[in-house]
């Protein structure tokens, strides 16, 4: 595991010391583009769909199990908000949720209050970096910023590298890139790689979460294929969308992508991340992407080193799901803190 | 465990259903259960019951009756009495009834769903979303037909009572399969299901009450294999239809051989799984999980044989193995489970058996690395590498969580492996490249071919078998033609002599005959020319001039043979006179005509088209020598010249009738609830032997025949017995008409002999017969051995001018079944 939780002692203390490491594997390194890997990609969507729409369903989690799995859930979601009126203070105000996701008493009845329970992390545009830092001081939780001309990706390919040097500077350890969807449809797969190697090298230490935008890629062999390129020239995780096309995370992809990862990994021994984004609102959709994260990955991959889910309203559904766990009522919205 | 441990482990955790309201429908009833006769509960007359367990854990759930002979008459009663106002109901009455039942069915489906499961062991995921979702759809599918029956299938009657007995894999999915069409097209039924397996058939019967269906409709007797055999030894049922094992399947056919019902068998399988390198691997593998670890492997068309190409075989094996080990396996409700226990010990034993065979023979075992429950019937998920064709284990069902594995190099010989088999219920083919999949599909001999896909069903696609997997199909308009019979054409009740007779023991022997007696040979047929078709000449005139002699030969493989026993036999008048003289056929000329119509399958791929075109040419030079063909017919038959004209102009007729059938019968796409096309295809039995009867020599040969190739089948045809130069006379007009040779095979002699050796052969497909009620039943009884399909008169002669009776759909029918192809789209 790779969360060591010693310097934090309940929600928000605050310690001296530096943030510990995002994670304690090793970064993937990339490799040089594999073109031959790339083209033998093979998706079937009606098989995909079919496992998608099954696997929910040969999975239930019940009870103190449900309880533990959202929890755990918590700490993988990228708390976001991505809006072109955001403010210091919604962002302080999500940074005060991020820090204590979950009401203490409903912590305390499940016998987690001194567990340390924060989300993985607040995911906010260039603009918002030094706030969300600000605002989070003393906690382990990092900063994530989406670049690179987030969500089309379309500005100078120049103007998007300085974006990420830029965020970067500001501290935001995590940069969520988004990659070029022309390169895709086009087949370019080495412009593909050149591009994201080069946000890679511009992250530095900052771990790059590579956006697909698989909404956007026309077929499921397509994102298996990019996930593969993505990989190849560097990235810490893979993430299905910005939230901002028609068609955000879905099951079907998130087959798509780990199966993608769990190859890599084979094939390399680097554990590559996940991270499905946009249209994850209840808990039950938590618990069927962390069922697909075992099944397809393995336990090693549910924590938040190596899985995050991008979301801004998911951690409402699941704190009233635990609220009802503890107390057999089901909550009301109004007693659930902002965010 | 506490949240926090959890928290670490991120274990799964017991999701149970509660059985609660399937116990409290279990102690309303006092845990004990009677026959369902005549829409009341009747206690069973020998007052034995059957004890039903829990699998999973091997409690003692209920006590059901063990009905005796006596309780299956009482049930069989009861049904004749309601056929007589079911069957005289409008569709539109039945239709209504079959919409409550699946109405009820849906009311009651968690109830079916937790009780299946406690029964059988098969996992609640299972029952709740398939087993039982398919019994509501299969109703309603039904319902329509019902409802559209009089337009539909309006040359068609009901049977009249069917027996049915049912497995225990999928009790109430299976029941469904049986009763729903039974019932919409106006039959009646009494149904055993298994011993393992009676409590959902059992709510079904209250269901029915429920519903308002009439009393003695639906009649469902528990009890063991008596049960079973005193159904199938009851003489009243109309119809017997069984799915289960192809060894009791065989019994079946022997013992309802000759009674002039009908029979629909769905046995067992070897199904393969034909992985090509350029398909999804993952997608591939998911698949598998349906195919073999679905209900424990307990699945007559699991796919249990995986073919896999060398090219990707070790990458592909690696991720079937990994995918084994997240299986989970475990108590039939727990909700996260895969697989529950096998339906009981002797289940187990039989699995365990076949593997440690398996393991004798040199195979590898893997099992999947996954908690096994210790207490239970349960059998981990296995896989056996290193297994070769000529394995125990890959040409034996094992009806179990065992998946059997070989390679092969390219897709003619995947093909090759994939047909290499006793069996042929389903396939699966795993390739993105369309041009390759759809090959496949088409020439694998199965019933159901799921391209990207396994294990679809839907009620509007007919599930059956091809080779000795059984024949008939349930579901789709194809199903319906199990449960009705053509309406002129009323159930015979064929008088046999008792099995040990005389007519039984010396059937299909005989000596090859001598020249015919003297004083009558050599008869002139110019002479009946001249007497203008007079029948029954009593003048044997003296020839005027000596005709060169002719001695019809065989006709095997597009040439004239010699018999190889070199016995010939006189063909004679009516009077007596012989009119000529035709080979004595024996074994081994049916050996080589099988032969020559096994090597010309191509018939079967050409195009409609070009069959058709082949058809018509017979037609037309049948046409140009019109004259000569009836003064055979007269001279044999005795008939006028006019009516053999008559003959002759049908014959052609004939021809022309499927000729234009030849282009027009090659399937639908069926309206599942697949995402793509299912595409039901009709595809010609294969090879046919055919043995005519002796009324209409000639165009009873053709309106056999014809519809046979035109739907591309190839035949061996014994010609009437009596008068075979109608046929002898045909060599001339096929070797003119450029049909490629093999297609049509001719062997003149004893038809009973030559039918023997047809029958018995286990490269021939499908057996008409058309001679006496003896020969009808040994036909029936002798196929069971490859379960080849039948189609006899048992001794009743038909009317062969007659549309229906002679050119009827009956015969597009019997020419054919249908292979469907499910193709999911999406890319």
């Amino acid at each position: 595991m790779a969360r060591k939780t010693a310097a934090v002692n309940g929600n928000g203390v605050k310690h001296a010391a530096a943030p510990k490491p995002l994670t304690e594997i090793e970064r993937n390194p990339g490799m040089p583009l594999d073109l031959g890997w790339v083209n033998r990609a093979r998706v079937n969507r009606s098989a995909a769909e079919r496992r998608a729409k099954t696997l929910p369903a040969r999975r239930s989690v019940k009870r103190d199990a449900q309880a533990a799995w959202l929890l755990k859930a918590v700490t993988c979601i990228d708390l976001t908000t991505l809006s072109g009126d955001d403010t210091p203070s919604n962002v302080q105000r999500l940074c005060a949720k991020a820090r204590s996701p979950i009401r203490e008493d409903i912590l305390e009845a499940l016998g987690m209050a001194d567990a340390g329970i924060t989300v993985g992390a607040v995911c906010v545009y260039h603009q918002r970096v030094t706030d969300a830092i600000a605002a989070l001081q003393g906690t382990d939780i990092p900063v994530a910023a989406v670049s690179t001309g987030f969500p089309a990706g379309l500005s100078p390919f120049k103007q998007r590298v300085e974006e990420i040097h830029a965020s970067v500077e500001a501290g935001a350890r995590e940069i969520d890139i988004v990659i070029t969807r022309e390169y895709v449809l086009r087949g370019e797969w080495q412009k593909l790689y050149d591009e994201v190697k080069a946000f890679r090298e511009a992250c530095g230490d900052a771990h790059m979460k590579s956006i697909l935008a698989t909404g956007e890629l026309g077929t499921l062999t397509n994102v298996a294929k990019a996930s593969l390129v993505a990989m190849m020239a560097g990235a810490d995780f893979i993430k299905t969308s910005t939230g901002k096309e028609s068609v955000n995370a879905t099951l079907e992809v998130s087959l798509v992508m780990t199966r993608a990862i769990r190859e890599y990994y084979e094939r390399t021994g680097y554990l590559i991340g996940y991270k499905p984004a946009g249209g994850i609102r209840t808990a039950k959709d938590a618990l069927n992407y962390l069922a697909v994260m075992r099944e397809e990955l393995g336990v090693r991959w549910m924590q938040p080193d190596l899985f995050r889910f991008g979301a801004s309203g998911l951690l409402t559904d699941i704190e009233r799901q635990l609220s009802h766990h503890v107390t057999g009522r089901y909550a009301a919205k109004h007693h659930i803190p902002m965010g | 465990m506490t949240v926090k441990d959890y928290f670490e482990s991120l274990d799964y955790a017991p999701a149970p259903e509660s059985p609660s309201a399937a116990n409290a429908w279990l102690d309303a009833h006092d845990r004990k259960f009677d026959l369902f006769i005549n829409g009341r509960w009747h206690a069973p007359s020998g007052g034995k019951t059957l004890v039903t367990s829990n699998p999973a854990n091997g409690q003692k759930i209920a006590e059901v009756a063990d009905a005796s002979a006596e309780d299956v008459d009482a049930a069989y009663q009861a049904a004749r009495t309601a056929f007589e106002s079911w069957s005289a109901l409008s569709g539109h009455a039945r239709a209504r009834y079959l919409y409550a039942i699946a109405r009820g069915i849906q009311r009651h489906q968690r109830l079916l769903a937790v009780l299946e499961s406690m029964d059988n062991g098969k996992s609640i995921r299972e029952s709740r979303d398939l087993d039982i979702p398919l019994v509501a759809r299969h109703f309603y599918h039904h319902a329509g037909w019902a409802q559209l029956m009089e337009t539909e299938m309006r040359d068609y009657a009901p049977v009249g009572v069917v027996g049915q007995v049912i497995p225990w894999n999928f009790p109430l999915l299976m029941l469904a399969w049986k009763i729903a069409p039974a019932l919409a097209m106006g039959n009646t039924v009494v149904l055993k299901p298994a011993p393992f397996t009676n409590l959902s058939a059992l709510l079904f019967a209250e269901i029915c009450a429920e519903a308002g269906l009439p009393a003695g409709v639906v009649n469902i007797v528990t009890g063991g294999d008596q049960t079973g055999a005193a159904i199938t030894a009851h003489p009243g049922f109309d119809k017997i239809a069984f799915t289960g094992s192809t060894n009791v399947g065989r019994i079946i056919r022997r013992v309802t051989a000759g009674r002039g019902i009908k029979l629909s068998l769905e046995l067992g399988g070897k199904s393969p799984y034909v992985v090509f390198d350029d398909c999804d691997p993952d997608g591939a593998v998911e698949g598998l999980v349906d195919a073999i670890w679905f209900n424990q492997g307990q699945v007559c068309c699991a796919g249990s044989r995986l073919l896999v190409q060398e090219s990707i075989a070790d990458r592909f094996i690696d991720k079937v193995r990994r995918r084994m080990n997240m299986l989970r396996v475990g108590d039939s409700l727990d909700k996260a489970v895969d697989m529950g226990p096998v339906v009981a010990p002797v289940q187990y034993e039989t699995i365990e058996r076949l593997v440690k065979k398996g393991l004798a023979e040199g195979a590898v075992l893997y099992q999947a690395d996954t908690a096994i429950p210790s207490h239970g019937c349960y059998y981990p998920p296995s896989l056996l590498t290193n297994v070769q064709p000529a394995s125990t284990v890959a040409q034996e069902e094992i009806f179990g969580p065992v998946l059997v594995a070989m390679t092969f190099r390219t897709p003619a010989e995947a093909i090759e492996l994939a047909n290499n088999t006793r069996y042929g219920l389903a396939a699966s083919v795993w390739s993105d490249n369309i041009n390759l999949a759809m090959e496949v599909a088409r020439a694998v001999k199965a019933g159901s071919v799921w391209v990207n896909s396994t294990n679809l069903f839907d009620a509007a696609s007919g599930f059956g078998g091809y080779r000795e997997s059984g024949f008939g199909r349930e579901g789709g308009k194809e199903g319906l033609y199990e449960y009705t019979r053509p309406k002129w054409h009323p159930r015979p009740h064929p008088e046999l002599p008792g099995k040990d007779s005389a007519a039984f023991k010396n059937w299909g022997r005989a000596t090859p005959p001598g020249p015919a007696p003297l004083n009558q040979v050599m008869s002139d047929e110019s002479q009946v020319m001249r007497k203008n078709g007079k029948k029954h000449s009593t003048q044997h005139p003296v020839p005027s001039t000596f005709s060169i002699d002719r001695t019809a030969k065989m006709f095997i493989g597009g040439k004239q043979k010699r018999p190889d026993g070199n016995y010939s036999r006189p063909v004679l008048s009516p009077d007596g006179r012989e009119v000529g003289l035709v080979g004595d056929g024996n074994r081994k000329d049916i050996r080589d005509a099988v032969s020559a119509a096994r090597s010309a399958e191509g018939w079967g791929f050409r195009t409609g088209h070009q069959r058709a075109q082949i058809l018509y040419y017979i037609a037309e030079n049948l046409s140009a020598r019109a004259e000569e063909f009836a003064r055979r017919i007269a001279a044999m038959t005795g008939v006028t010249l006019e009516a053999a004209l008559h003959e002759v102009e049908l014959s052609i007729s004939r021809w022309f009738t499927w000729a234009a059938w030849a282009d027009k019968y090659g399937g639908v796409v069926q309206e599942t609830e697949l995402r793509g096309l299912t595409i039901a295809l009709t595809e010609p039995l294969g090879t046919i032997g055919i043995a005519c009867p002796d009324e209409a020599p000639l165009l009873a040969f053709v309106s056999l025949v014809a519809p046979a190739v035109a739907r591309g089948n190839t035949v061996v045809v014994v010609p009437s017995q009596a008068h075979p130069l109608a046929a002898t006379d045909f060599y001339q007009v096929l070797e003119t008409s450029d049909l490629p040779a093999g297609v049509v095979n001719i062997v003149t002699g004893d038809r009973d002999h030559l039918t023997k050796t047809l029958v018995e052969h286990d490269d021939i497909d499908g057996m008409w017969y058309f001679g006496s009620a003896v020969g009808s039943a040994m036909v029936e009884q002798l196929s069971a051995y490859n379960m080849k399909r039948t189609w006899v008169n048992y001794g009743e002669p038909r009317d062969w001018a007659d549309e229906q009776q002679g050119a009827g759909h009956e015969f597009l029918h019997q020419s054919t079944h249908v292979k469907n192809i499910w193709v999911p789209m999406g890319e």
